[in-house]
Order: structure tokens, then sequence, then C-alpha cells
């Protein structure tokens, strides 16, 4: 067992030399061998220095990825073009706003929407990590885990919001205008959202093992967040039921200023906006933008939390 | 990184055990690891190797016992032991959609590999495993074997004062195993740098300063491969000779040896065959036509200390990969 004689590696063939002799040796070969580094970990420029890389990492693979930039469009591009067409006519003949109106309606709605799917689609991508091996690379590296979770959604979000932005400038197909100040609003928001959305997914993926469990992450909590966020259809004179499940949709918070920002820059009549612009009520109190945004960073910073808690623990 | 290494050894383990429910992985090991030696852990799949290098790794909490690696505990110091550890695991760790480059930037940062050094040390890693003309090719489009060289460059690139190779030849073609093991034993001579990998191939074995045969989660024997096999003892000597089994007969009452046929070839076990030769010449009374003499190898000593062949072993225990800390990763 272990209580082998410890001189038994000195008899050895290469190491058959005395110990100084060995040491000598080792030295020589470390004068040969390029210039040790210090390696650093704790400091906070440590930090920084991980977070930067693993957000430039989410950055490299979209970057790469051409066909999946384009792929994710076109998912968007159906939903405003022929489902907003199809509604808007319908709606167009009964109530008289024209098809091209819907389409402005749902174009906030549809940015929305690729921030939802883009961001849980990165921030869900620890899965395929954790199945290819690269995330142990992760783990195992000397640095805070919450480190890797901030580098890892601020990454996602980013690759979320230019997803969107892609889709933003495809503004003018549905008369909404290209104003830098509408721009740079629904720019902030998204990516206040995108936070969040990548925040939840990557909490979500610290549990998850399988990709085959990714699926139930779509039908479960993606898809109703998307269906009851009024991205597709106005949050008014809905049946209670229904009323009640789209206020606890925190995605509705973001839909909401975005629509409403987009409706502020376009010329239409009052029966329109009155119509299309009537967002999430309390009680019947109309909630105002700036507790909108504030709730969604809100929920965006605790589910940060939770995400680097629920990441520290995994392994 | 320190300036001056501290006297003690590289890894010292003492009494280490892992459960996984009922089943005991590890049961009780202990061995130390001097500064710049190569150390193999050897033995059949599921012997317990992967659970010991992940508890050395701080990759896993070990149920008992104490290990300090590079001079800090495994359990206690984990941030300091992964500082000073590189690692190349069964699995592979790169990510595909990125280059051999930014693979090895990654981990640069993550390891806090300093800046102005950082390009420097990229391409010296990438030079000592021969991938540097390939830098900016995709992973993905690498071979298995260039795969394997890459995470040896990256388990090197932040000059660890100990690198664990977990089977850094499984799924391998002999070939590349060869140019993987030439890698390994160049960096032995260049860097001052202890290894410690694990194996269940008896060649690979060979090229290691120490081994320690390990099998149901203890350690059979531990001593330096060439030690080991003259534990042994006895060579096997083959003969062809005229008459062969007036050969046998000679041997058996001449030299009270019991020989067999085998492979056509008079077969039998002495002890330090070559002297024996002349003796045999001299007095066999049989035309001998030619000798062969074979050292025994490490499948002997296996054999020696656990009564049945690696392969006999990898069968009994397939059913304990079950508890193999690295496939269950995988799978939960």
């Amino acid at each position: 067992m272990s209580d082998v004689p410890q001189g038994a590696h000195v008899t050895d063939a290469p190491a058959a030399a005395p110990p100084t002799l060995r040491a000598e040796r080792a030295a020589e070969r470390h004068r040969a061998a390029p210039a040790a580094v210090r390696v650093a970990g704790g400091r906070w420029q440590d930090d920084v220095r991980a977070v930067t890389m693993v957000w430039r990492r989410e950055l490299i693979r979209f970057s790469r990825n051409r066909l999946r930039i384009v792929t994710s469009l076109v998912q968007p591009v159906l939903f405003l073009f022929v489902l907003g067409t199809g509604l808007g006519s319908l709606m167009g003949r009964s109530l008289g706003t024209g098809a091209g109106n819907f389409r402005m309606f749902m174009f906030p709605g549809v940015v929305a929407m690729t921030v939802l799917f883009t961001a849980i689609f990165s921030s869900v991508s620890i899965v395929w990590d954790r199945e290819f091996g690269f995330l142990r690379e992760m783990l195992v590296a000397p640095v805070r885990r919450g480190a890797l979770v901030v580098g890892k959604c601020a990454g996602g979000a980013t690759v979320a919001t230019l997803q969107a932005i892609i889709m933003l400038a495809l503004a003018g197909l549905v008369d909404v205008p290209y104003s830098p100040s509408l721009m740079l609003t629904l720019i902030g928001e998204m990516l206040l959202a995108a936070v969040a959305i990548t925040a939840l997914g990557t909490a979500l993926a610290s549990r998850i093992s399988q990709i085959e469990s990714f699926q139930v992450v779509m039908q479960f909590v993606v898809l109703p967040l998307f269906f009851l966020s009024g991205a597709l259809f106005p949050l008014r004179a809905l049946p209670t039921w229904l009323a009640v499940l789209t206020k606890f949709d925190p995605l509705a918070y973001i839909v909401d200023p975005m629509r409403r920002a987009v409706f502020e820059h376009v010329r239409t009549t009052p029966q329109i906006r009155a119509l299309f612009a009537g967002g999430v009520t309390w009680n019947g109190w109309r909630v105002p933008i700036g507790v909108e945004l504030g709730l969604t960073a809100l929920i965006g910073a605790a589910l940060l939390g939770i995400a680097i808690y629920a990441f520290g623990r995994s392994d | 990184m320190d300036a001056s290494p501290r006297a003690e050894p590289a890894i010292s383990v003492r009494d280490l055990v892992r459960r996984f429910g009922d089943v005991e992985a590890v049961r009780g090991v202990s061995f130390e690891v001097p500064q710049g030696e190569t150390f193999g852990f050897l033995g059949p799949n599921g012997a317990g190797k992967s659970t010991t290098i992940s508890m050395l790794c701080t990759l896993l909490q070990p149920t008992s016992g104490a290990a300090r690696v590079a001079g800090y505990d495994v359990v206690t110091e984990r941030a300091e032991v992964r500082k000073r550890i590189g690692l190349v695991f069964q699995d592979t760790t790169l990510d595909d959609y990125l280059t051999a480059q930014e693979n090895l930037r990654f981990h640069a940062e993550l390891y806090g590999v300093p800046r102005h050094q950082t390009a420097e040390r990229i391409a010296d890693v990438l030079h000592m495993v021969g991938l540097f003309e390939r830098r900016d090719g995709l992973v993905r489009t690498f071979s298995g074997g260039m795969k394997r060289r890459l995470e040896i460059a990256r388990g090197l690139l932040h000059s660890p004062r100990v690198l664990f190779l977990d089977e850094p030849t499984v799924g391998l073609d002999p070939q590349t195993r060869s140019h993987i093991w030439g890698y390994i034993d160049e960096l032995r001579q260049r860097e001052a740098i202890t290894m410690f990998l694990t194996t269940h191939y008896m060649d690979e074995a060979e090229h290691c300063d120490r081994i320690a045969i390990i099998d149901e989660g203890r350690i059979v024997v531990e001593d330096t491969p060439e030690r080991l096999k003259q534990g042994i003892g006895l060579d096997r000597v083959q003969i062809s000779t005229d008459d062969d089994a007036a050969a046998i007969d000679a041997l058996s009452n001449r030299f009270a040896l019991s020989a067999t046929m085998s492979e056509g070839a008079v077969a039998f076990y002495v002890a330090q065959g070559e002297a024996f030769v002349p003796r045999l010449f001299a007095e066999l009374g049989v035309a001998i036509k030619s000798v062969s003499i074979a050292r025994p190898t490490l499948d002997d000593v296996f054999m020696n200390y656990t009564g049945r062949t690696i392969r006999d072993a990898e069968a009994s225990s397939s059913e304990r990969m079950a508890t193999n800390p690295w496939l269950r990763a995988r799978r939960r």
C-alpha cells in the first residue's frame, strides 16, 4: 500500500541522482521553460476580466452563427407581416382601423418577442455548455461563480438586444418612424427586458441537466410569458380570468412601455390610440411607465440574484 | 505563483475516502507525490481513479480524509489549489465554435494570466503541442488528437504547479496516443511540473516515474514501473529446439523448471533470464535454435497483485462505472 519506503522513487532510472541534483535539474528545466506566470484570483479586477471574457465569448459565438441570426428573424417576421396583416384585415373590416394600424400595434410586441426568444435561447445555452463539457472549464476556474453568471447574462442580453435591433430596422415597413428618441427608448427598454429574461434563463439552466428539458422551458415558461404579455392583442376588455393572468406576466410590463413609446411617435386617430395603446391597469389604475420599468428592473435584479445563487450551488 | 517552491510534496493524500450512497468508490487512499515527479494511477475503469482525481482537483468533496495539492488543502483552500493546477479531462471541454486561440484566450482571462504575457504564453503553448499553425482554426474542425493536444496546451497555459491528466489518451487511435505521450514526455523534460495522471493502459504507465496500482478503491502497490516488474522476479523464456519434448524433460530434470508448449515454442519462467541462458546452453543437452527472454510486463504486475488481469477487472467492475463522477456529471 502507501507505506512503501519513501526512498522508492529515488531509485527510479531517470531519478537516480541524489535529491540535490534532482532539484538542480528541476531548476534548470525551469529556466528553459517559458516564464512562469502569476495567476491571480479573488481581486475584483480578476472578476471583471472573467465577466468581460464570458461576455465576449457570447458575442463571438453570436457573430459566428449567421444562420441563427437569419433563422431567428423568420418567426417574428411571419408574426408581424402574415399574422399581423391577416388579423389586421379582419379588424379593418369590422372596426375600420385598417390593417396597417394593427401591424403598427404588433410591432413592439414582435420586437419584445425577439428579445424574449433570443435571450432565453442564449442563456439556456448553458445546458449545451454542460452537455459538451465547456461548462466544466468555466466552473473549475479560480473565479467567483457570480462573475460567470454576470458575464453570461450580460452576453445573452447583448445578443438578444442586437437581434432585436435587426427587427427594429424593419420599423419603416410598418410605418413606425426611425426617430432617434423612439429608437433609443426602445433599445433601452429592450436591454432592460433582455437582462431580466437572460437572468431567468440562467436560473432555469442551472437546474436543467438535459437538452431535452429545454422543450419544457419553452412550453411551460416562454410561450405563456409571450402569449400573456399583450404582444399579440390589446390587454383591454378581456374576460376576467385572462385579464388577471396578464397582470402576473412580467413581460407585459415591458411590452406596454414599448408600445406606448411607439404610439407617441406615430400620428393616428384618438380612437385607434384608445383601442391599441391601452396598457396594463391595476384595479382600474393605469400603471405609469416608470413603475412598469422599475418593476421590470426589480424582477430582473431578483432573477439575477437567484441565478447567481442557483449557479453557485450547481456542479 | 510562489517564486520559491515549498519543500513539501506537490501532492499529499491521507486516508482519502469517497462514498456515493452505499458504494465506497475510494476506500482510504494515501500517497505522496514529490515535486517534479510524474505519478500515474493505474487501474481498470471503475477502480476509483477518476473519483480520486476529482477530489484532488477540488471538484468533489471527500467523504473523509485529507489531501493537499501544491501546498493547499483541497477542501478548505479550493481557490488556492485551483490557481495552481492544470486539468486535462477525459471528455473534451473545449468550445467547438471558438478557434484554438480563442479557447486559450478564454482560459488566460479566467485564470488571470497577466495581460502583457498572454499573447506570448498562448503562442508558447501552441508551439509546444504543434498547433501554432492552426491557431485560427475552429476547434470543431479539429481531430480528436488535436483537441486533446489543445487541452494539454490549455492546461499548461497558466503555468500550473501540478498538471492533472485524467485518461489523457482514452478514445484515441494508437498512433495519436503515442503522439500525445510524446508531448507529455517532452513536457516532463522541459517544464518543472508535477504531473498526476490516470490510465488503464498498462503500457502507458511506463511513462511515469512512479505508479500506484489501484483496484476497487484501494492502492494495491506503489513503486517505480521498473521495480514493480522486478518485484515479480521471474522472466519468461521461450526456446525453440530440435526436440521440444526432450527439452521439456531436460528442463524438468536438470533445472527443476516446469515448461510448457506455447506458440510453438517451449516456454518457462525463471529468475534473471539472461544470466540463465549460458547455463541453459551448456547443460540442457538438446540443441537450441533460438532463445527469447521477455521481462514481466505491468500486466503481469497487475495480475500478481490482484489475482486477475486488468481486462477481467474491467469486466467485473463495469457496474461500478455508475459511480464514476465524470460520467455521472455528463449523464445527469
